[in-house]
């Protein structure tokens, strides 16, 4: 195999274990948000993004409408459309084919398929990433939550403060500039303030609607 | 609506919005201003996540074992220490933090 390809290979290796370890954060998580074995194991074979799935599942919790959570979580998805613009040129042709890259297109098999040098390799990082994800990430859900189901009270091993470190780890490297940082303090700062008084899942909603503001603004000033 | 109908509902317009990319024309949802205001909503959407899945119980803000978690994340993530690291160290934290009765 040539070296650019090698070079992606190893990299979707990497990335694929490290997101599989995290899939039993997920279903030990989803279980004590009171969902059983197998609503975790559909979550994670067919929501198919971390973030969405760990929203949806801490709003199940705190008991927020449906519609809500729906909606939080369909937010959290927006993000996978736009990269399936990048990888769909990537994957080739054929429905099934396309299907199955549909289903893959998430953060880390787009963020390893445009980190390689040649086209040849991006096609081997997508497809290495995004189904070694998809086997990773499903069986770890199903080992968390077994365990999740046998451990009990999660939150004693910590895991509530996995679930909130993983959104700061989502979020972290998207804080590159100073807009970034600003949008995500003041989000932070109205969601506190919401969360006495407006419903469960309404203060994400509000954050959302003050980021769209502001970036609809920063538009409208930048023509 | 039940939590089957939650779950099967959201997966699907979780999924659904995955092909985007593969049924509209680019220039449609490729703008550069479409992407640049979805990833500003999903920062706000994260940050959001971030201060509920630290400080919120019910509709009251708590502060307890998660908000050192984070704290430590947020120092480890900045020190560029590898995701799945930051999130086991955060778990241990709370976890140490209860288990010794310092902090609920």
């Amino acid at each position: 195999m040539p070296a650019d390809r090698r070079a992606a290979v190893s990299m979707s290796v990497g990335v694929a274990a490290a997101v599989a370890l995290y899939g039993i954060s997920f279903g030990a998580l989803a279980v004590a948000s009171g969902l059983d074995v197998w609503q975790a194991q559909v979550l994670s074979l067919f929501m198919f993004s971390g973030g969405s799935q760990f929203a949806l599942i801490g709003l199940i919790a705190a008991g927020a409408p449906g519609l809500t959570s729906i909606l939080v979580a369909g937010l959290l998805g927006v993000r996978n459309g736009l990269y399936s613009l990048r990888t769909a040129p990537l994957v080739g042709k054929g429905f099934f084919r396309r299907l199955l890259a549909g289903q893959l297109t998430i953060d880390e098999s787009t963020a390893v398929a445009l980190a390689q040098p040649t086209l040849a390799a991006s096609r081997v990082g997508f497809w290495v990433t995004g189904v070694g994800i998809y086997i990773g990430w499903n069986s770890m859900t199903f080992v968390g939550a077994i365990l999740g189901d046998a451990l009990g009270d999660v939150s004693a091993f910590g895991l509530d403060a996995a679930a909130a470190a993983a959104f700061m780890g989502l979020l972290w490297p998207r804080l590159t500039a100073r807009d970034p940082i600003v949008i995500a303090v003041v989000a932070a700062v109205v969601t506190a303030i919401a969360i006495p008084f407006a419903p469960t899942g309404v203060p994400v909603l509000l954050a959302a609607l003050v980021a769209f503001v502001f970036a609809a603004v920063k538009e409208r000033s930048a023509r | 609506m039940s939590i089957w109908e939650t779950i099967l509902i959201g997966s699907a317009v979780v999924a659904a919005l995955k092909f985007v990319g593969f049924l509209l024309p680019a220039s449609v949802s490729g703008s550069p201003r479409v992407q640049r205001i979805s990833d500003v909503v999903t920062i706000g959407l994260l940050a959001s996540l971030v201060v509920i899945q630290t400080l919120a119980v019910g509709n009251a803000l708590v502060v307890d074992a998660r908000i050192v978690a984070v704290v430590v994340a947020a120092v480890l993530l900045w020190r560029r220490v590898p995701f799945i690291i930051v999130i086991l160290v955060a778990a241990g934290v709370a976890a140490l933090l209860r288990f010794t009765g310092l902090l609920g």
